[in-house]
């Protein structure tokens, strides 16, 4: 792996780690690192640092929903124009398009099951090329970007071993 | 009553740090960096094939030598990996971990009175073993000066016309020592020359961070005829209690080993077997990751105890730091108990690895980040203490 890749596989985990820390690890100097993670944030390589949160923890409430979309793809533009439709509501979380039985995935983020519902039957449902949605309520989340939220992390090793 | 015990049994001494160990077991918020295991999960692939193959109900013994599926594999990854050629039929044995493949070559190999070359610092295994096979072991006590390696001088002083047996231990644990080819060729040239067999301990073949794989003396010119080669699926693969390990060596030797393995032991358990089929086939991937973690860690300890002021020769093998702490003026073993004692982290006193480890530590970095970063501060705490 060269130093770019190598400098994003950390922060893909670990977007907080100190840069001069960072440089440490990988054997390099703090001016490189932070050189190259300015660079990539300039390339929009590096989009943005974000933090992830086990929000069922907390007694803020949110409803999470996958929603399948199939659209009818506009001449000259194909799936972009509809997605930018789609994505541009803050509430959506993604947007996909996928192979399949359907076209687009929606993550959506509302506060109550009722704010989802209502999101897709007035604003997703009414676009003209929207031909039909099926949304899927999340339950619970397992693991999330590559973390297990529900996993234990003592240490099962005795203590001193040769 | 007749007395029960065999004198060989008696006679062999215990750990020197038995106290130490027993003080640290029963102490609470203990932040340790003793371990000599790895800290990651077993690949979940390999995990999985174990419970897939449970389901299915193999459960039964396999022939004495292992499943021949995974000979085959093992043989196939040490060409792959280390240039290695063996016979998976003749020249391959699985055996219970590293350990045990250790005990069966003294056993086939050596008689009465044969000396065995045991570098020091090193596993604690090799000299009971040795022993118990009625072999004598000859200590080559390893320095600092020469980066814990061995020297071709060391070798050639040590060699007698009872040595049969030359142990390498690399990577090494303790002091995280590699071999490299070079070091390795002035080696094997003696070996060669003075008719002598080497057991090659490469558990941590896996693990090196000089940026070049590792080297088996087993490759070179006229050597694999008096090699045998032990490793395993601890280090690499993060199995350590799946207790699986390997020898591959000349058949002669082999066939000897699988007959006293077949009485002592029959085979290596089945379920681990069939998981490190899966180990070998689809893990190369998790086995690099692992290695690229603890290089990361290695560097970030390195650079910890450069700014202690803290003097330790710059380890490229296995997951050990072997820091040196005579400037203190005190044995390994007071040094590891205060350390224990008032900042509760604990370390390996370096004697406890053969008395040439004297005045060094075993620090252990399989641990995650925020482990070791615990540790160090307070590790740091401790002597700057000792230096007021």
């Amino acid at each position: 792996m060269n130093m770019r890749e190598q400098i994003l596989t950390f922060l893909e985990k670990n977007s907080k780690i100190d840069l001069k820390e960072l440089a440490i690890l990988l054997g390099s100097s703090e001016e490189v690192i932070a050189n190259e993670v300015q660079k990539m944030e300039e390339e929009h390589i590096i989009c943005g640092y974000h933090t992830l949160i086990d929000w069922d923890k907390t007694s803020v409430d949110k409803t999470t929903a996958l929603i399948e979309v199939r659209v009818t793809p506009q001449r000259g533009q194909g799936f972009d124009n509809i997605a930018e439709r789609i994505y541009n509501y803050p509430e959506v979380q993604s947007v996909y398009l996928i192979s399949g039985a359907y076209d687009l995935l929606v993550i959506l983020e509302g506060k109550t099951l009722k704010e989802v519902a209502s999101f897709v039957s007035d604003k997703l449902s009414t676009l003209d090329t929207v031909i039909s949605t099926a949304t899927h309520f999340i339950l619970k989340k397992y693991k999330d970007d590559g973390i297990i939220f529900t996993k234990k992390t003592e240490d099962e090793r005795m203590l001193v071993t040769l | 009553m007749r007395n029960p015990i065999a004198e060989k049994a008696r006679v062999i001494r215990p750990s020197g740090i038995r106290k130490f160990f027993d003080i640290v077991s029963e102490m609470d918020d203990v932040v340790s960096l003793g371990v000599g295991e790895p800290d990651f999960d077993t690949p979940w692939a390999v995990r999985d094939e174990g419970i897939y193959t449970l389901e299915r109900g193999k459960t039964f013994y396999t022939s004495n030598a292992g499943l021949k599926e995974l000979r085959e594999e093992i043989c196939k990854y040490l060409k792959r990996r280390f240039e290695l050629e063996y016979d998976p039929i003749h020249e391959t044995l699985v055996t219970v971990g590293g350990s045990e493949a250790i005990d069966l070559a003294f056993r086939a190999m050596l008689n009465p009175g044969d000396e065995v070359l045991i570098p020091e610092p090193c596993y604690v295994s090799y000299v009971p073993c040795a022993e118990l096979a009625d072999g004598v072991p000859v200590i080559i006590n390893l320095k600092e000066e020469n980066q814990f390696r061995l020297t071709k001088q060391e070798l050639l002083d040590a060699i007698t016309d009872k040595t049969k047996i030359l142990v390498l231990p690399f990577p090494n644990n303790p002091t995280g020592a590699v071999m490299e080819r070079k070091d390795l060729e002035e080696i094997a040239q003696v070996v060669r020359e003075k008719d002598i067999f080497v057991v090659s301990d490469e558990i941590y073949a896996e693990l090196t961070f000089t940026g070049e794989n590792h080297v088996s003396i087993a490759s070179l010119p006229g050597m694999k005829e008096r090699t045998i080669l032990i490793s395993g699926f601890s280090k690499s693969h993060a199995m350590t209690g799946w207790r699986l390990g390997y020898c591959c060596g000349p058949a002669e030797i082999i066939h000897e080993m699988t007959k006293i393995h077949q009485f002592a032991i029959m085979c290596a358990p089945t379920n681990s077997q069939y998981a490190a089929v899966t180990a070998l086939r689809d893990c190369d991937g998790e086995v690099a990751k692992m290695r690229e973690a603890y290089n990361q860690r290695r560097r970030y300890l390195m650079h910890a105890f450069k700014e202690m002021g803290l003097p330790c020769f710059e380890p490229f093998g296995a997951f050990y730091v072997f820091p040196c702490i005579k400037e203190f003026g005190m044995t390994s073993e007071e040094f590891a108990s205060r350390l224990l004692e008032e900042e509760r982290v604990a370390v390996v006193p370096g004697d406890a690895f053969g008395a040439c480890g004297e005045g060094y530590v075993r620090i252990s970095y399989a641990y995650s980040l925020e482990a070791l970063k615990r540790a160090l501060d307070r590790l740091g705490d401790f002597v700057g203490r000792l230096r007021r």
